[in-house]
């Protein structure tokens, strides 16, 4: 194996995204005829890597060969051409064109005006279904095919672009186990042509049965690149998850006091179904589970961004009605969200805008902003929080996402909120910030905040929370306390128990 | 261990020159002025006060409500239908009244039916969520529709109490102009100082944050509507009290002269930025480039023309001064 | 699972169903609304609106609006109608592929402001919509093209026949339907048109080249709204500075969204547009029979269009409804 031909070698590869370095220096070599896992935390920086190989992102610094030649992938064209293909984590497709159509789409062929083979089309798509053991009409249009549908859509048109590099970018999250089964087969089959397969996903065990060798990305940095035979499981935990944060402790536990919410029951239909649990004043209690499980949905009908269909939510002992976010606000809750960029700041806005814009009342008791209470405010709050930036008045997409996120929970500390919902509060953070996020969390905890962290970083919640909630497929599949916790039970509750419940 | 790594904290903050060279209305004010050197070169008139004032007047009703437009633009909808809706109204005012109703009844008829296809444009915009600057496509030719409905080819004349609101003087400014000024100065402080219009502008760059902060982007996108279908009821009824009647094609077109005031005064066509002050200067501007061009004998289309070029000037000029801020 | 597409046919089935009903109750109460000659009044009305919809159809389908079509009408039928008064000694045919060129320069024009400074398409056509229209008072110097400056036989393709005694003028125009057919369905042109309304963000990771395709779309909508330009000289004998093409986007607008092509992209056929464009024509034959003034067209077509766009939304939403008792 280590003297197979190498199809890709990648060299220095490094990328930027507004001044943060998500990608530094990652040498990797590919051989033709393997299948390569590529695994990391969320955000370590492998959807990145694998958008560079294909030609989504264009690297700041780095370079790359393929079969020995240095090669430009400058656009998804140019990668197409190369023969390399990207299986998006989130399929991308055109839902008004027939299944067909987006499984060539793209594929060369003419100029504008040449005619569209339909007949060859329809066939060739037929037969990419039949390999994939999918039934469905291929000219039917995309849009109300399910998830798992789309999946295999996405996947058929990577073995119809005929490319030597395909990279299936967590493809099985939506899989049942047989389609799993299926899609593993036919990676083999492709394997044994001498094509290349990077497989990215969560789930050792799916990149132990399938793959030959495997990459551990962290931070953006390469850490590893072994035989999967040669590698124990702790090791490769050990690996992704690194020593640094390993090292951080809440300093103090807070005392508990009385219960700050209460939920029974609360069902979304197609998100999630009758979750239950209490939070205390002083508690900080971590929900997790794998990316898609329903947690932020449970978030957003908390705090009445989508309201749960049935179901009670009782805040401080009493009957809450949460129809709305103003209903949360007032009510005492807080939510941070996960999207930073999208839900969380108004970019082109002055840093002091986005630090007052739950707090209306405050600043303007008459309905006019007074300057004065709106100056006080944000003031103690980058004081109090330690936000780094230049002026007040600067547009908030200039910080650094560490010190958006800080504006952003300031935003939320200046509501007084009793129950504080954070939504991977530290996604695309530096790890130096990282640390100060947890000391405020703890901090807010000890000041008898109630707090539902979200996370996907396991190491966040077991050092963080009181309690952690695990859920799946939209239900809450176990409840462990803090000193039970570890990294085994947590995953064990995450994995999807698939294919009852599809 | 690696802290040497230049990761980048912060950007340094522009001097305080720099922030006002760049603002559109800076440019709105530089173009004022060059129009006004370079109109009175063409004819002393210019310099004449009174002069521009009057003309002022001819486009005061459409400047009114390119204020209430660039509060609608900055919270990310779009109005195409407000000159129909003017049209429509001041036809339905001339009309009820026509047929007999006391003129205040019939004014309040007339800001009623301007509430109405306000309503209308809010219902399918924000209640239906279809795009803005479709539905009101869709309602520009059906308010105009309308009122060639009601007011066929002919025109109807309104009454001689009503006329003449043009010829009000002051403190020897135009009463249209006097009702402008003030427009401008209430919806800026609104704008400018309100919880309100901090709430438009969050709400025009980036309505998800503002839903997740709790913001009612909904109930304040409906008053906006609303507000325009009332103002421009009011401009409506304006000009009809200036022209002293009312045909179907009032200002015809005028949505384009809207548009582009507010597009001129640094408005960003996707939401978010533009004031109050940028529009109200560039109202000025545009008199003072149409008043040039007829003292300079240009026809009526070169003026056409101009507006066009000028249109997509303005945008390709905001566009681009925010994109550089942007960074 | 073929809901969704019982829908989109059910679009077509169900204004097909519109106009059929609307011609009984109107022969109903005016036979002589179901006469041949009639017929001939309906098809005579709609040739240029139909070659207007077949270009907004396809600038729609790519998640686009030409607002300038009717200036861009007026400006081409206006450079055809000065080179017929110029030079009355060229031979007529130039005529077309003059104004289909000049129609195309103008949309060429609106492609590159969208694509280039990345412009919404309806506030740059709202611009180009006022700029033509003031171009074509300028190259006329505000003078109306006459009667007799017009060669006969370009007046008489609206009037004879080579075929079964259907104009010329109206065979084009089902000609550029079927071409617009072709186009959208058996080109790559017309299948990236489609990717790219249905999708934007994926066009371009799929390898479409949207610059390109946007360009071709906006130089279509010019080239067919310049060929619309040279029938108005034939169909009604004149060009005039003001009149000629005002308004015509608000008709062909109405006509392609009744023909069930959405305004969110990715979405419209040929046959919907073709039988949305009937049905206006059926309506406009029908107002005079029935003594209603032509000044109700604006409003009918205005609240058609709104009625078009809660359809579409509805429709829409029937669609997304499926996807998620799909997905379970």
């Amino acid at each position: 194996m280590v003297d197979a031909p190498k199809l890709i070698e990648a060299r220095g590869i490094s990328k930027q995204f507004g001044g943060v370095e998500v990608l530094s220096d990652i040498d990797l070599d590919l051989h033709a005829g393997e299948i390569h896992a590529l695994i990391g935390e969320n955000g370590a920086g492998k959807s990145t890597f694998v958008k560079i190989l294909a030609g989504v992102h264009t690297p700041t610094r780095g370079s790359i060969k393929m079969n020995g030649d240095a090669v430009n992938v400058t656009s998804p064209i140019a990668a197409q051409e190369l023969g390399i293909a990207l299986i998006h984590q989130e399929p991308v497709s055109f839902p008004d064109l027939s299944v067909a159509e987006n499984i060539v789409m793209g594929r060369k062929g003419g100029g504008l005006l040449s005619r569209v083979p339909w007949a060859t089309i329809i066939a060739d798509a037929r037969r990419y279904m039949d390999m994939l053991g999918v039934s469905i009409d291929v000219t039917r249009p995309m849009h109300g095919l399910s998830i798992a549908n789309q999946q295999m859509v996405e996947i058929a048109r990577a073995l119809a672009s005929d490319s030597r590099l395909i990279i299936m970018d967590e493809p099985t999250a939506p899989l049942t186990p047989r389609e799993v089964d299926t899609l593993f087969a036919i990676a083999r089959q492709l394997r044994d042509e001498g094509r290349t397969i990077i497989f990215i996903s969560h789930r050792l065990e799916e990149v132990r049965m399938l793959c030959d060798r495997l990459t551990i990305f962290r931070d953006g940095s390469h850490i590893a690149t072994q035989t999967v035979a040669s590698i124990p499981e702790d090791e490769i935990i050990r690996l992704m998850i690194g020593r640094e944060l390993k090292k951080y402790m809440r300093k103090h536990t807070a005392s508990i006091g009385e219960t700050a919410l209460e939920v029974s029951g609360l069902t979304l239909p197609g998100a999630f179904e009758d979750i239950s649990f209490t939070l205390r004043k002083g508690e900080i209690m971590g929900l997790g589970g794998l990316v898609g499980a329903g947690r932020t949905d449970v978030a957003r009908a908390l705090f009445g961004i989508e309201p749960a269909k049935s179901g009670k939510i009782k805040v401080g002992g009493r009957d809450a009605k949460i129809q709305r976010p103003p209903d949360a606000i007032d009510l005492g809750l807080a939510f941070v969200p996960e999207d930073r960029a999208g839900h969380g700041i108004f970019g082109t806005l002055p840093v002091e805008h986005n630090i007052t814009a739950a707090i209306p009342g405050k600043i303007a008791p008459s309905g006019v902003i007074s300057r004065a209470l709106e100056r006080g405010f944000s003031r103690k709050s980058v004081d109090d929080l330690s936000i780094r930036l230049a002026s007040l008045n600067q547009p908030i997409v200039e910080l650094s996402g560490g010190n958006q996120q800080k504006a952003i929970l300031a935003r939320w500390l200046l509501t007084e909120p009793e129950v504080l919902i954070l939504d991977e509060p530290t996604r695309g953070i530096d790890i130096g910030v990282k640390a100060e996020f947890y000391d405020m969390i703890g901090d807010l905890a000890e000041a008898g905040r109630a707090i539902l962290l979200i996370s996907s970083e396991l190491p966040e919640l077991l050092s963080l929370c009181d309690r952690i909630l695990v859920m799946a497929e939209g239900r809450i599949t176990a409840e462990i306390p803090r000193d039970e916790a570890n990294q085994e039970k947590v995953m064990q509750a995450a994995v999807p128990r698939s294919g009852i419940a599809a | 261990m690696t802290d040497t790594t230049p990761t980048r904290e912060m950007a340094p903050a522009r001097p305080t020159w720099h922030v006002v060279l760049v603002r559109p209305e800076t440019m709105t004010l530089l173009l004022i002025i060059i129009g006004l050197v370079g109109a009175s070169i063409l004819s002393p008139f210019f310099l004449d006060a009174s002069y521009i004032m009057r003309s002022f007047t001819l486009t005061a009703e459409m400047s009114i409500v390119a204020l209430v437009l660039t509060m609608v633009i900055i919270s990310g909808e779009i109005d195409l239908s407000p000159a129909a809706n003017m049209a429509l109204s001041a036809c339905v005012f001339a009309w009820v009244q026509d047929a007999g109703v006391a003129l205040p009844l019939a004014v309040i008829v007339g800001l009623l039916a301007g509430l109405a296809m306000g309503a209308l444009n809010a219902f399918m915009s924000i209640r239906m969520q279809l795009p803005s600057i479709i539905v009101t496509i869709g309602t520009l030719i059906f308010f105009r529709g309308l009122a060639q409905i009601i007011a066929g080819d002919r025109s109807i004349r309104v009454p001689e109490s009503f006329v003449g609101i043009n010829a009000v003087m002051v403190f020897g400014v135009p009463l249209p102009v006097v009702i402008f000024v003030l427009c401008a100065i209430v919806l800026g402080l609104v704008l400018g100082t309100t919880v309100i219009g901090r709430q438009i502008y969050q709400i025009g760059t980036n309505q998800q944050a503002a839903l997740h902060a709790g913001i009612n982007a909904k109930r304040i996108k409906v008053g906006l509507f609303l507000l325009l279908g009332v103002v421009s009821a009011a401009a409506g009824m304006m000009a009809a009290s200036r022209l002293g009647s009312v045909r179907y094609d009032l200002v015809l077109g005028g949505e384009l002269q809207m548009v582009l005031m507010a597009m001129l005064g640094g408005t960003y066509i996707f939401g978010g930025r533009g004031t109050i002050l940028g529009t109200f200067l560039a109202a000025w501007l545009l008199v003072i480039v149409s008043t040039g061009m007829t003292v300079a004998n240009l026809l009526p289309a070169i003026q056409l023309t101009v507006l066009g070029i000028l249109l997509i000037v303005a945008i390709i000029a905001t566009n681009f001064i925010y994109a550089r801020t942007q960074r | 699972m073929n809901l969704v597409r019982n829908i989109l046919f059910r679009r077509e089935a169900g204004i097909l169903v519109m106009i059929v009903l609307f011609c009984i109750a109107v022969g109903l109460y005016k036979p002589q609304f179901l006469t041949g000659q009639s017929l001939r009044i309906i098809l005579l009305l709609t040739p240029l609106i139909m070659i207007g919809a077949m270009a907004q159809m396809l600038v729609l389908v790519g998640r686009h609006v030409d607002l300038s079509i009717g200036s861009m009408l007026g400006f081409s039928a206006m450079v055809v109608g000065l080179m017929y008064r110029e030079f009355p000694d060229l031979w007529w045919v130039i005529g077309f592929p003059i104004a289909i060129a000049t129609g195309a320069v103008l949309g060429i024009f609106n492609g590159l402001l969208v694509t280039i400074f990345k412009l919404p398409s309806i506030i740059v056509t709202l611009g180009t919509l006022s700029l033509y229209r003031g171009l074509t008072f300028i190259i006329s110097d505000a003078r109306q093209i006459n009667r007799s400056d017009i060669p006969s036989e370009l007046k008489l393709m609206s009037r004879t026949s080579p075929v079964f005694d259907i104009p010329w003028i109206i065979l084009i125009a089902f000609g550029i339907a079927l071409m617009t057919y072709v186009i959208a369905r058996h080109t790559q042109l017309g299948r990236q048109i489609y990717a790219l309304g249905s999708n934007p963000e994926a066009a371009p990771l799929r390898g479409i080249d949207v610059t390109k395709v946007t360009l071709v779309v906006f130089a279509l909508s010019g080239a067919l709204s310049g060929l619309a330009g040279i029938l108005y000289a034939s169909r009604w004998g004149f060009v005039n500075p003001s009149n000629t093409g005002a308004g015509f986007e608000f008709q062909v607008i109405a006509a392609v969204v009744i023909g069930g092509v959405s305004i969110n992209g990715g979405v419209g056929t040929v046959m919907g547009t073709v039988l949305g464009v009937l049905l206006l024509g059926c309506v406009a034959a029908a107002l005079p029979l029935l003594g209603i003034p032509g000044s109700t067209q604006n409003a009918i077509y205005g609240s058609v269009i709104l009625i078009a766009l809660l359809i579409d939304r509805s429709v829409r939403q029937r669609g997304a409804a499926s996807i998620s008792r799909g997905g379970a």
